[in-house]
């Protein structure tokens, strides 16, 4: 068999759809044999917590298209014309959005944020909060989940120069 | 189709969740032993057998109908 390659991730994002990249890799990479290592830093940091909270936004993502989870197919694949400049400044519709992008994974057999990470600690996916992200926005050890590990720039960058892949999200 | 130990059924999963399920129980299982997967998920058919590959298994047979697919997986040792 193949030596173990190793793999380094930074999450950098906590919205939900940037959520995800991290979580789908590691566990994948993890249910490949290989040695995975995501550390979780600036708005990353929260997808540490116990009950993952992350939401879209339409007004950050020009190109995010919005579909309805229900009704026949053809209503379905219309991509609804949202001008940004409505979307940004109307109350809820980041809930709306997030609502609606959740009730299409879920539809479409996707996992989500909360199984992946479960998947990734089963699997020995170490996960490691950034100290500095920490200090910076007031979280303590135990406002996260069990089995994270705690490190800095140093350590992190020690496991991603003997990585055969190393990816920032 | 060839004769399998065990089976698992992914349908309806999408990525990663028909790899991640299939290492899941073919972890429990003996060497050599033989995993019947099925999916719905057409990017499976590429994830099945580079996991597969990767980890040391085999895929030895594969299949397509009903809007299904089917991978036998030989587990390595």
């Amino acid at each position: 068999m193949a030596e173990r390659k190793k793999m380094a991730l930074i999450a950098a994002q906590g919205s939900l759809d940037w959520a995800y990249p991290p979580f789908i890799l590691a566990s994948t990479g993890a249910a490949m044999d290989m040695d995975v290592k995501v550390f979780f830093t600036f708005y990353g940091l929260p997808l540490l917590k116990p009950k993952i909270k992350a939401k879209v936004t339409p007004a950050a993502n020009p190109a995010m298209p919005m579909k309805m989870p229900f009704g026949p197919k053809g209503f379905q694949n219309i991509d609804w014309p949202m001008p940004h400049a409505i979307t940004g400044v109307m109350p809820g519709f980041d809930t709306m959005a997030t609502g609606l992008m959740k009730k299409t994974f879920k539809k479409k057999g996707v996992a989500t944020i909360t199984e992946l990470r479960d998947m990734c600690v089963m699997l020995g996916v170490e996960l490691i909060a950034c100290q500095m992200t920490m200090d910076v926005f007031g979280f303590e050890k135990d406002d996260f989940i069990d089995g994270v590990t705690f490190g800095g720039a140093a350590a992190f960058l020690d496991f991603a120069a003997e990585a055969d892949i190393q990816m920032f999200m | 189709m060839m004769a399998h130990d065990d089976e698992i059924d992914c349908s309806g999963m999408n990525c990663p969740l028909p790899v991640l399920k299939t290492k899941m129980k073919i972890d429990g299982m003996a060497a050599g032993s033989t995993l019947k997967v099925i999916t719905t998920d057409p990017g499976s058919c590429q994830d099945i057998p580079a996991w597969a590959n990767r980890v040391g298994h085999e895929v030895v047979e594969t299949g397509e109908g009903d809007g299904k697919f089917w991978f036998m997986v030989k587990r390595g040792e």
